[in-house]
Formats: C-alpha cells, sequence, structure tokens
C-alpha cells in the first residue's frame, strides 16, 4: 500500500500555470530527492501536496482533514524560522503538537519523542541552549529535530541540508536514510546532485512545472537530461562506494 | 503551578488589598474590610462597595486584557514591538466615545458613552476585517490596522478641532488620558461579559501560538488553522480592548511593555506568556492606579498618562537590553 498518491496535480498562482500534470506514488520507506533547478516548482509541489496552496487533482495526503495532517506528515519549510528565544527542547517538543489536544498535558510518549529526535540529531548537549543563539547549521538540525520529533509516516524537508558543512550534509542525508530504511519515507528537494545521486533511492526531477524523470538515482541522471534540464555536464560513474556524480560545467 | 504562577498571584493579591485600603476617606483596615463584606448603609460600605470595589475590579480586568492581548498579538505576529492598539480597536473606539461626548449624550445617559465606544470598536475591526481580507497575512492586518488607527486619529482631532464647546473639548482631551476615577458597578457590568469572552477567546489560541514560532507554514502543516486563529484573534482582542477602552479610555503601554518583561520568565514560549501577562498587566494597572491616587491625590492624575511615563522609558531600557544582546 502506498503512503502518498499524486495525481494529475497541478497548481497555478494567478493565471501562471506553475505545476502541470503531476502524478506518483510514495511507498513506505522511499528515499526521495525532489531536484530541478531555481523556478521548477519543488517547493510549491511539496506545499501543494501538504494542502497548503489550492491545487487541481488529488494528493491523497491534502485529503486528511487539516487537524489530522500533523500526524502523517512532517514538513520543514525552507524558511528556518525561530520565532522566539525558546530552548532547543522545547523547540523540538513543538514537533508533538499534532499528537497533542487542546491544552492537554506532555504525555510520556511525547517526552520520550523529543528525546530520541534529540538523540538522533546528536543534539543530546543542547537541550538547554537558546535555539536563536545557536549557529545557523545547528538551527537546521534543531529544526530537523523537530520535525522528527512529530514521528510521521511520511517526512518531508525544503532543502534540508542548504547552508551545512560538509559533515553535517553528509550525516543528514544518512540520518534520513536510515530513517528511510527503518520504515519512515522521506522527501526531501535538493540542489547538490552529488548528495541526490548517493543517497537518495529514487529521484523525481521537475523542470517548467513538470515531472520530466522519476526512477533511480543512476537511471534518472542521464548525459541528456542534465543538459536539457539543468544546463550542465557532469562526471558519473558507478563506483564501489556506490553511485557518484560531480557536476562539471554549465554549459 | 509554576513558581513564576505564584509569584505573580502573591504580588497582585498584595496589590489588590493595598488599592482596597488607600483612598481620600481614611477608613482603617478592620473597618474596611468589614464595610467590603458586610454592606449595608454606612458611609464606609458605600465607599468600599460603589467607589474602591468597581476600581479593584475595572483595574484588575483591564490589565489583564491589554497583557493578555498583548501577548497574544506579539505571538501571532512574531514581533515583541506588537501591541494591541495595533489592530485599530483602541483608536476606533476612542473616536465613538468621543462622538458621544461631543454630541452632549454622554451628559445625559450613563451608560452612553461605554456604548458608543464598543460601537465604535466594532465599525473599527470590521473595516480591518475588509481591509486585510480574512485570508491575507499578518502583514496585511498590520497595514489595516495603521490605516485605521490613522483614520480613527484624524477623527477624533476633527472632532476637536470643530468643537464649539470648550468644555466638552476639555472633557475629551482628559477621557481620552485614560482613568479609572468616578467608575461604578455600571461600568464593571458593561465590560465583564466582553471581556470574559475575549479572554477565552484569545487564550485558546495557546497551542496555535506556540506552533507559530515555527512559522506559518510549518504551523499550517502541523495542523493548526490559521484562518481561524486570525479571527479569533482579531475578535478576542477586539472584545478586551474595545471594552477597556470603552469604560476607561486609551491606557497604552500595558499591552506592549508587560509581555516583553515576563517573556524571559517563562522560557519565551508564546503560549505560557498569554497567563503570565494577564495577570502581570493586571499587576501593572492596579500599581499604576494605586500610583495616580498617592503621587498626587488632589490633581487627578490620570491613568495613562502614567502607564506611558512609566512605561516608555521602561521600554526604551528594554530596547538596549534586546540590541545588547544582538537578538
Amino acid at each position: 500500500m502506498s503512503l502518498l498518491q499524486v495525481r494529475d496535480l497541478g497548481v497555478s498562482l494567478r493565471t501562471r500555470k506553475v505545476l502541470n500534470d503531476i502524478s506518483f506514488n510514495v511507498a513506505a520507506g522511499e528515499m526521495i530527492g525532489l531536484i530541478g533547478p531555481n523556478g521548477a516548482g519543488k517547493t510549491t509541489l511539496m506545499r501543494a501536496i501538504l494542502g497548503l496552496v489550492p491545487f487541481r487533482g488529488v494528493s491523497s495526503l491534502a485529503q486528511v482533514p487539516p487537524a489530522q495532517r500533523g500526524k502523517h506528515a512532517a514538513w520543514m519549510p525552507q524558511a528556518r524560522e525561530i520565532a522566539w528565544p525558546v530552548d532547543v527542547r522545547t523547540l523540538v517538543a513543538l514537533g508533538r503538537i499534532p499528537h497533542q489536544g487542546t491544552g492537554a498535558q506532555i504525555a510520556p510518549e511525547d517526552t520520550a519523542a523529543v528525546e530520541r529526535a534529540l538523540d538522533h540529531m546528536g543534539l543530546a548537549d543542547f537541550a538547554d541552549r537558546t535555539a536563536t543563539r545557536l549557529s545557523g547549521g545547528e538551527q537546521a538540525r534543531v529544526l530537523i529535530a523537530r520535525a522528527l520529533a512529530q514521528e510521521t509516516p511520511l517526512l518531508m524537508a525544503d532543502e534540508p541540508v542548504a547552508g551545512l558543512d560538509p559533515h553535517h550534509q553528509i550525516s543528514t542525508m544518512r540520518c534520513f536514510a536510515d530513517l528511510a530504511q527503518a520504515g519512515t519515507s522521506v522527501i526531501v528537494s535538493l540542489h547538490d546532485l552529488g548528495l541526490a545521486a548517493r543517497h537518495c533511492t529514487r529521484l523525481l526531477v521537475v523542470h517548467e512545472g513538470e515531472l520530466v524523470a522519476d526512477g533511480v538515482p543512476q537511471e534518472v541522471l542521464t548525459p541528456e537530461l542534465l543538459r536539457d534540464v539543468f544546463g550542465i555536464s557532469a562526471w558519473a560513474r558507478m563506483t564501489e562506494d556506490g553511485f557518484v556524480l560531480q557536476p562539471l560545467s554549465a554549459l | 503551578m509554576s513558581r513564576l504562577m505564584m509569584c505573580l498571584i502573591a504580588v497582585l493579591f498584595a496589590l489588590v488589598t493595598a488599592s482596597f485600603l488607600i483612598g481620600p476617606a481614611a477608613l482603617g483596615v478592620g473597618e474596611s474590610v468589614a464595610a467590603l463584606v458586610n454592606g449595608g448603609d454606612t458611609p464606609a460600605a458605600m465607599v468600599m462597595r460603589e467607589i474602591r470595589l468597581p476600581r479593584v475590579l475595572l483595574a484588575l480586568m483591564i490589565g489583564a486584557s491589554l497583557g493578555l492581548a498583548g501577548a497574544a498579538m506579539q505571538g501571532y505576529l512574531r514581533n515583541p514591538l506588537a501591541d494591541p492598539g495595533l489592530i485599530g480597536v483602541s483608536g476606533s473606539a476612542a473616536l465613538g466615545a468621543v462622538l458621544s461626548i461631543q454630541i452632549g449624550i454622554a451628559g445625559s445617559v450613563a451608560f452612553a458613552l461605554p456604548a458608543f465606544a464598543l460601537g465604535g470598536a466594532l465599525i473599527g475591526v470590521f473595516a480591518v476585517l475588509l481591509l486585510a481580507g480574512p485570508r491575507g497575512s499578518s502583514l496585511t492586518l498590520i497595514l489595516a490596522g495603521i490605516a485605521i488607527s490613522a483614520l480613527a486619529g484624524a477623527l477624533t482631532s476633527l472632532v476637536l478641532n470643530l468643537s464649539p464647546n470648550p468644555f466638552a473639548a476639555n472633557e475629551i482631551v482628559f477621557w481620552m488620558m485614560g482613568s479609572l476615577a468616578d467608575r461604578s458597578m455600571v461600568h464593571v457590568a458593561i465590560a465583564l461579559p466582553l471581556i470574559a469572552v475575549g479572554a477565552v477567546m484569545l487564550l485558546s489560541l495557546k497551542r496555535g501560538l506556540d506552533a507559530l514560532t515555527l512559522g506559518e507554514d510549518a504551523a499550517a502543516a502541523m495542523g493548526i488553522n490559521l484562518h481561524r486563529l486570525r479571527l479569533t484573534l482579531i475578535f478576542g482582542t477586539a472584545a478586551v480592548v474595545g471594552a477597556s477602552t470603552a469604560v476607561a479610555g486609551a491606557i497604552g503601554f500595558v499591552g506592549l511593555v508587560v509581555p516583553h518583561i515576563l517573556r524571559p520568565f517563562v522560557g519565551a514560549r508564546p503560549g505560557a506568556l498569554l497567563w503570565a501577562s494577564a495577570l502581570g498587566g493586571a499587576i501593572m494597572l492596579l500599581a499604576a492606579d494605586i500610583a495616580v491616587r498617592m503621587i498626587l491625590p488632589e490633581r487627578d492624575l490620570k491613568l495613562g498618562v502614567l502607564t506611558a511615563i512609566v512605561g516608555a522609558p521602561l521600554f526604551l531600557h528594554l530596547i538596549y537590553r534586546t540590541r545588547r544582546e544582538g537578538l
């Protein structure tokens, strides 16, 4: 049974068609990279799937009543907003909001989920620090931990690794891949094709509002697609460490 | 109950007691309490039940209203400089009150002034909604609020400008400074239902305001209905601030300063700040009302003047501290 079905999804902002006839299914345990050039419609696609923008067609997630959606999917927007100087544990605990009723007390399973998420992102030592005083990369990890604490079958993140150092880029992608292996499906939008090729089990390529490719990285990232969609050439090989892709030059 | 909550309640209790005991009628402690509890036709009972009791109740209600609305507005806009007056309710309530003084009905019918002020607040809030749209962003709400405040301010000035009667103009100016002097239980009865309803609405925003710490998109994806949250905020604020302005005039800075002072004590959580700011607002207004009676008892120092004189430097200090911490 698939976790998410998207059928003939289209979005128009004002009169301009931003997305057109997008269809795909997501099964449990997939690690999906959503790639495409700037302005291709990646963010709009994810927001439409979540029911945050009006759209045509079908998204199985948007059919869930809005108050329940937070139990099915966690969403990490690209803007890493932390409005108030709360401590890290409090911020991560915000991910439990969909599981708590109005005014409900914090249940033991909520506390446990928060601690698991903190451990998962290696933030146990940061738990009592003020989130707004952390560095940009640390804040990004705190916000990922917040999404993890939501403990949903589906996790969607918009450019979660942008602005992180190589160590944390790789460990974040590994973390998502581990979650996928444990059964949670992950959809991340990415600009780094090398990370996408290496860590994702499946890539969706969006170009000018259309889904132009959908498949495993080594089949999707052909020289023709890289030229037509991204305007670049790249070196790509299947190595003993898996599929490796290094962009070379802009065409 | 947290330690902060207990501290605030203890201070509030002390100030309520002090407020009951301070006044030009020199009553002893025992005498005051007996008169308040037993009632009757004695002058002491009249003073306690009809002068001091409404004053204490109004200070509690209005202070809590302003603190709560300020915390909710700051939480929604995610901006520590937001103020409950931002959506134009206090300005339009003041315009309604000023009109009732100008046409003379305020002098002849006891509840005409608060009724006119509430009418003004209602028109103001619908004008803001009409301008901002029911689904617009927080930015359109701020802009609509500024526009309505400016318009209400201009119309208030026009009324003053065209006032043929210097006594009415004088009364208007003094009313606009905000005060709790010479209010009766009628004022309490007018304001209480609206403040109670508005406060319940604002307190229900706790979960949504917490979620908004992560931004509007993340909050919406967690199941927070932002459309409903916004309407609840606008109507809740309009109810408590409109009712407060209707019975006490414009009292500034409480809604701005109190949430700002208390934020560090609740770990900056916007939901927890709602309760704390309601208590803190009541404390600040009670303390200010005691102060106006003690500093210049014979000159009728206006409450709104004092809160602004104390509040503005306090606010400047807070801005300075915020800047230094680089937040």
